[in-house]
């Protein structure tokens, strides 16, 4: 087991290292580079002033010697200066991925409070009508455009019954301290998390329903039927313990598309997080940011990743003694 | 599954798959939706003719106008008619989305035979790779795919700057990260191909790896391949809307249904209506697709069914 977390924990280092160079490399084709900024702000630099300039930043030299200086400052915790901002990258990322962790954790719990019920529901009398509409709301689900349906919610709650906010992270201005701050805070969470997790929950009761189906039809759960086990205790206390298992990995590898909804969320919200800054810094040439906030991304995928495959080998034991991992 | 009756072994494999599709009655119902939709959406020419203007002409005295008989889904913020921007927008997130999962189901295609029939390290190495692609937080990757300097990879500037290059460029990102899927389930299915015994007598024979990779496996893998392509379809769609919305898709002049939503962000206070169609057409074809592969899924591959 320890041999197989260490060789986990090596292999996506190898794929954070190169997905770190493919990054760079990207952001370095991106439009303008940081002298065409300067020299947007100053037209009397001198085309010596130029040369002096890239020289001074670097970028006279080749992607691979400037990668390798990005990365020996990178690994000190030097990511460069936010161009927008104008204060480390890294100060400016890590309030944004607390943000971001908020939005996303919350709407993972609500995600897993709507699709638990309705996918073990579900399950237990497959294709019934209950059965069908869950189905239907799963398909609407995965295929709504998440801007849209971020669109809709504000055009609802906020323009026509004026109930929430449309966005922000806070009422601006205002100052409300104590528990008043909080509720306020609170209510301008309930639509990105609600957004975000009517998103997410289809494809968590696609699968929960179809685990929980295939833990109905073993013989264990025949035998506790035969003894007698109601349905409530049959449902919760014998198949969902095993259908959930798998589940876990499901959720750990959720990772990469929930912060895909993430980034479409905060940037329909205003919500202060890591994927509107994202967007943001692409937007606004701001390469160090950008960068930076790519690689965290990358980073937390990677982990979602390893949390996966960790907690299925920990959950299931054979998997640790066979050489490759199981492919769907 | 019911149990084969004399009458299935007479029935051939075509006839029995149309009929399993045939059984599934919202794929068919999306089939139909889909064919009339882009029957209207490629006849946009015909509805200009019909409506006496163009889909580009600019009305400000009849700006952001109800449904009437000039303008059937009403005009946008510029007067313009919304229904036959709504059909232009379609033909174009509808060959775009086309096109990428096109694109991803050959590049898939090949990664899979490849590492599936040659195994060893190449497999390891491309299902790294596929691994490795599967992980990146992908809509992020995609913003700064579409973000990047054309002039800076070579092309020149007025090719850069064409109108045509962000539709190019938008199937090219998507295609080079959508592959993966198909990827894995053709490598699956060559690894269980490849020791059967057609396959085996093949090599025996003495047939070239080309030829029993060509001959042999692929036309055997095709139906996961058409699933996975027909689900990617809808996938795609949504990638290219949001990637449209934000700004960092199509461009306008050129329409698709998620830059004509990108307007109707600003103005839902005045014109909640506008946010409508566009939306409510890309959750319908996205869906369609979806029920679509479904039902593909259930006629050409029985055993994938739970």
């Amino acid at each position: 087991m320890t041999r197989f977390v260490a060789g986990r924990l090596l292999e996506s280092l190898v794929v954070l290292l190169v997905m770190s160079f493919v990054i760079y490399g990207l952001i370095g084709l991106m439009p303008g580079d940081p002298i065409d900024e300067m020299i947007a702000a100053n037209p009397k630099l001198t085309s010596d002033d130029i040369q002096r300039l890239k020289a001074l930043y670097g970028l006279d030299k080749p992607l691979l010697e400037r990668y390798g200086n990005w990365l020996v400052a990178a690994l000190q915790g030097d990511f460069g200066f936010s161009r927008i901002h104008a204060r480390p990258a890294t100060e400016v990322l890590m309030p944004r991925l607390v943000n971001t962790l908020i939005l996303m954790g919350a709407a993972t719990a609500l995600a897993l409070a709507i699709a638990l019920p309705l996918g073990i529901m579900a399950a237990w009398k497959p294709n019934s009508a209950f059965d069908y509409g869950v189905n239907l709301f799963c398909f609407a689900g995965i295929s709504v455009p998440p801007f849209w349906l971020a669109l809709l919610a504000i055009i609802l709650f906020s323009v026509k019954l004026g109930w929430l906010p449309a966005g922000g992270m806070a009422t601006v201005g205002e100052g409300i301290e104590g528990a008043g701050g909080f509720m306020d805070r609170l209510t301008h969470m309930i639509l990105p998390v609600g957004t975000l997790a009517l998103l997410t929950a289809g494809g968590f009761i696609r699968f929960i329903r179809a685990s929980m189906i295939q833990v109905l039809r073993q013989d264990f759960i025949r035998t506790a039927k035969a003894k007698g086990v109601g349905p409530a205790r049959l449902l919760f206390g014998h198949a969902l313990r095993n259908a959930v298992l798998p589940f876990i990995t499901v959720l750990a590898l959720s990772f990469g598309s929930l912060f895909s909804g993430a980034l479409i969320t905060e940037t329909m919200f205003s919500w202060l997080g890591v994927g509107k800054m994202i967007f943001d810094s692409v937007l606004g040439n701001d390469f160090n940011l950008a960068l930076v906030g790519l690689l965290f991304a990358t980073l937390m995928t990677l982990i979602g990743n390893i949390i996966a495959d960790v907690a299925y080998a920990w959950v299931d034991p054979r998997i640790t003694d066979a050489p490759e991992r199981a492919r769907a | 599954m019911t149990a084969p009756s004399l009458t299935f072994a007479t029935e051939s494999p075509a006839r029995r798959m149309w009929r399993r599709f045939l059984r599934h009655k919202l794929a068919v119902a999306s089939a139909l939706f889909l064919i009339v939709l882009a029957v209207i959406a490629w006849a946009a020419p015909m509805s200009e003719h019909l409506l006496g203007f163009d889909a580009e002409r600019v009305d400000l005295l009849a700006r952001m106008a109800p449904p009437s008989l000039a303008h059937p889904l009403g005009t946008d913020e510029l007067g313009r008619d919304l229904f036959l921007r709504l059909s232009y927008g379609g033909q174009v997130s509808m060959a775009v989305a086309m096109a990428a999962a096109l694109g991803s189901a050959v590049i898939g295609t090949l990664f899979g035979l490849l590492a599936g029939y040659f195994g060893g390290r190449l497999d390891s190495i491309l299902m790294r790779l596929t691994d490795g692609v599967i992980s990146l937080p992908l809509l992020p990757l995609l913003i700064v795919l579409a973000a990047i300097d054309l002039e800076k990879l070579g092309l020149s500037a007025e090719m850069a700057a064409s109108e045509n290059a962000a539709l190019y460029r938008i199937v090219v990102i998507i295609a080079l990260v959508g592959w993966t899927t198909v990827a894995r389930l053709v490598r699956a299915e060559t690894l269980a191909l490849k020791n059967r015994e057609f396959v085996r007598a093949a090599v025996a024979l003495g047939g070239s790896s080309a030829r029993i990779i060509a001959r042999h496996i692929l036309p055997n893998a095709v139906s996961p391949i058409i699933v996975a392509t027909t689900l990617s379809v809808g996938n795609i769609i949504l990638l290219e809307s949001v990637l449209s919305f934000l700004g960092m898709g199509i461009q306008p002049p050129i329409a698709s249904w998620g830059n004509m939503l990108t307007n109707a962000q600003d103005l839902i206070w005045t014109a909640p209506a506008l946010a409508f169609w566009p939306g409510m057409l890309i959750f319908a074809t996205v869906i369609a697709f979806n029920f679509l592969g479904d039902g593909l899924q259930d006629a050409l591959d029985p055993r994938a069914l739970n």
